[in-house]
């Protein structure tokens, strides 16, 4: 085994991390707008914003999802409990003795195991969660007759304000931990590049060589 | 009518002169303004306060004779194949008002027929949904309370000649049809009160100039706004007193107050939404349609409805995101609820407060009147009147908005209530369960008005008379209202009190230009037009506050965790350093 510098982020992943990146922001903004915290923007503006960034960040998780069950890519997300003490210990007492990050990036595994497990959560729950109250509340005209008034718009819209604040944890935790490690540019420079330091078997480091060299930066 | 006002032709005192301006101020002003001498308004000390009662100078004025769209089509030009002027039976001379229907009968011959089943000759209405029978002449409003007893004053906008007493007044005889109010087109006709009240009242029509039969037969055409508006503009007693969106700004209105009637604009007359046929009018306000759900009907079918869904469709917003979002609201809001944001609007102002109790005050042994309330148009109102009591108005209102499936349950006389509360004149059925249910916007009129202590009921006063129970003559409660309930036979305890009573008018005039209709955080917020309305989840306004507090409590909690981890290796990272 090897650290070697890979390509471990496509061009596709990058694009999509940071559109899905700023259309939740507006949705959280617009959403928060639209809850009552804010009047920044008037109603209808946050309103229309709101939708159509829902609308568009949907578009982009149709392809995302075609990609991910195409690529295989898929299998990053696949939770282990395979070392994961080992980088709960690492966030709640090895990062302030200064110990190193007990997990290194591997080829078919590029997330930790705490990592992998919060975007499968997040992917499998969170998202759909949002989508789901968040298109039924969209609809409710289309819903029949009273459904304004039976409570059951209460419950969508319930359950899509809990989806928000969910989000909003998530993604204070996301910053947060991009300020661990050697440094906060560092943490997203892989996801700029697509390039990071993955712990590469030979076999995996011969594969890359031979049939996708333009994915593997060997030092000169 | 004509030889009425020649027999009151004896001037006699003062006292009496200064009691029929009192009583005419509820006289549409129609032409007479010109012919009121000023010799009651004497003002006497105390500012605004002026003897003597007479509200013409402030709502009087010509009829302005509009030249509305009557016919919807794409020529200008008048199509009508009839010049009535040319009419042989319309050359007179007329000396009466029934001989001109007599004439206009003789070629219309089914017109009588259907007018004498119409709600303004017959003053009467079932409800079929409620089994109430209802209409002027046995309702109690909040406003002068009854016609009923009083038609000899009410019956002025009484689509009729002579009604004096709707008890012996002859329904069937179609010659008393009055054609002309609703038809003619020179601004000259007027109508009188069937009966001089106190026979002083004379004096009121001296100097009127004399109506020209032959040449107002000539000009009738289909009704305008002058038409229309002669009575409804100035019901309860004086310009737009009563509904608060109908008012004499509607007789050439600019754009911006009525973007269906402007002037600069469409410039429809009344009957272009109050479509009708066969002398039968949709648009009751005793029976609304509160949701419509079948909208324009079929390719080139004439719904005979006044609804704003009959002519703008059940999807009326355009087809974009927004527009989709707006349709989507129509199945429960109405469509005057966003796009009539307040009424009383151009410049002249509704009643919203009445007080009977205070009624009957004189000085110097006379009726007075106070004006305390100057207008938009700059004119002032009346807000005290010995007759009457005192009032409140208001312009440019933002309605009050109840959930209305158009059933009203009126309160008759003969109903009882608990005065402890305030008593609803009108009560509106609907709710946010009931899917026929829309939200609708709603003038409400709050009045202290007299009822029978003994029975808990309204109460008829007899309030016009020429007699000495007449309340406007003797300013006596108990006299009136015996008077008023014995008149119909009705059970007086002999005691009466007063009670507040609330009645609702639905806001459905004055419909503002779309640049006007409300933004969505007037009822999307904390505390918008809705705060009040329950039953129903508005995004904007409702939360669950348990969400709310664990949800902030979470993100809150959240920021202070990472704060906290972030500050320990900080402090960490230099106990490293310096050892």
């Amino acid at each position: 085994m090897s650290l070697q510098k890979v390509k471990v982020f496509s061009r596709f992943e990058r694009f999509w991390h940071w559109t899905q990146a700023l259309l939740i922001f507006t949705l959280l903004f617009s959403g928060a707008g639209i809850h009552g915290f804010h009047q920044l923007v008037d109603f209808e503006t946050m309103v229309w914003v709101h939708v159509i960034s829902a609308l568009g960040l949907m578009v982009l998780w149709t392809f995302a999802i075609f990609w991910h069950l195409t690529t295989g890519n898929w299998r990053h997300y696949m939770p282990t409990r395979n070392g994961l003490f080992k980088v709960l210990r690492y966030y709640a007492w090895g990062i302030f003795l200064g110990e190193d990050h007990p997990y290194r990036k591997r080829f078919w595994h590029k997330h930790n195991p705490l990592q992998a497990m919060s975007y499968l959560a997040l992917k499998l729950v969170l998202f759909p969660l949002l989508w789901l109250t968040g298109l039924a509340y969209l609809l409710y005209g289309f819903w029949g007759q009273g459904a304004l008034t039976s409570g059951s718009l209460e419950w969508i819209a319930t359950l899509h304000t809990i989806g928000a604040y969910a989000m909003a944890v998530f993604i204070i935790i996301h910053i947060y931990l991009l300020t661990t490690g050697h440094s906060t540019i560092e943490h997203i420079k892989p996801m700029i590049t697509g390039y990071d330091e993955v712990d590469l078997s030979e076999a995996e480091e011969e594969y890359l060589e031979q049939d996708e060299p333009g994915r593997i930066i060997k030092d000169k | 009518m004509l030889k009425l006002s020649m027999a009151f032709s004896s001037v006699l005192n003062r006292k009496y002169l200064i009691l029929c301006y009192l009583l005419f101020n509820f006289i549409p002003p129609l032409s007479l303004a010109a012919s009121q001498p000023g010799a009651s308004m004497a003002a006497v000390e105390g500012g605004n306060t002026e003897l003597g009662i007479n509200e013409y100078d402030i709502t009087a004025k010509k009829r302005p004779v509009d030249k509305s769209v009557v016919i919807l089509g794409e020529k200008a030009e008048d199509t009508s194949t009839t010049d009535h002027s040319k009419l042989k039976e319309l050359q007179g001379p007329f000396s009466s008002g029934p001989e001109v229907t007599k004439a206009c009968l003789s070629c219309h011959n089914k017109a009588g027929h259907q007018f004498i089943k119409n709600k303004h000759w017959t003053w009467k209405v079932h409800i079929d949904k409620t089994g109430q029978d209802l209409g002027k002449s046995v309702l109690v409003n909040n406003f002068c309370t009854n016609a009923a007893g009083n038609e000899g004053m009410c019956a002025q906008c009484h689509a009729g000649y002579g009604m004096t007493d709707a008890r012996t007044y002859d329904f069937k005889n179609e010659d008393n049809i009055d054609c002309l109010v609703c038809h003619e087109s020179t601004g000259t006709y007027y109508k009188l009160p069937p009966s001089p009240g106190n026979k002083a009242c004379a004096v009121m029509f001296e100097g009127k100039p004399k109506i020209d039969l032959t040449k107002v037969a000539q000009s009738v055409t289909l009704p305008g706004r002058s038409n229309c508006g002669a009575c409804h503009f100035y019901g309860g007693g004086g310009d737009n007193v009563k509904h608060g969106d109908l008012s004499s700004v509607l007789f050439e209105p600019p754009k911006s107050v009525d973007v269906h009637m402007g002037v600069d604009g469409e410039n429809f007359s009344c009957v272009i939404c109050h479509v009708g046929e066969g002398h039968e009018w949709s648009g009751s306000r005793y029976e609304p349609i509160a949701k419509d759900t079948i909208g324009q009907g079929k390719p080139g079918l004439a719904r005979q409805t006044a609804t704003c869904e009959s002519c703008h469709g059940l999807q009326p917003h355009p087809a974009n995101l927004m527009g989709l979002k707006l349709n989507d609201h129509t199945d429960r809001v109405a469509c005057q609820t966003c796009h009539i944001p307040e009424y009383a609007t151009g410049g002249v102002a509704t009643k919203t407060h009445w007080d009977w109790r205070t009624a009957g005050k004189l000085k110097n042994g006379e009726g007075y009147r106070e004006e305390g309330y100057i207008q938009g148009n700059g004119e002032p109102r009346h807000t005290y009147k010995s007759i009457k009591g005192n009032f409140k108005y208001g312009e440019n209102l933002k309605p009050m908005y109840v959930w209305f499936n158009g059933t009203e349950r009126y309160l008759t006389v003969h109903d009882k209530f608990d005065p402890a509360k305030p008593v609803e004149i009108n009560h509106l059925e609907g709710s946010p369960d009931d899917p026929n249910s829309r939200i609708w916007p709603f003038k409400r009129m709050e009045t202290i008005q007299p009822y029978d202590k003994g029975n808990n009921t309204l109460v008829y006063m007899h309030l016009w008379g020429n007699d000495p129970d007449a309340f406007w003559g003797n300013y006596d409660f108990a006299r009136a209202i015996k008077h008023g309930m014995a008149d119909f036979q009705l059970p007086y305890s002999g005691d009466f009190d007063f009670v507040k009573t609330w009645s609702y008018w639905p806001v459905t005039h004055m419909v503002a230009p779309k640049e006007k209709a409300l933004a969505c955080k007037e009822c999307h917020s904390k505390d918008g037009r809705l705060k009040d309305l329950e039953g129903m989840y508005i995004p904007g306004r409702d939360t669950n506050p348990w969400v709310e507090k664990i949800g902030i409590f979470a993100v809150l909690a959240t920021l202070l965790g990472v704060l906290v981890h972030g500050l320990i290796r900080i402090l960490f990272s230099r106990r490293r350093k310096a050892s």
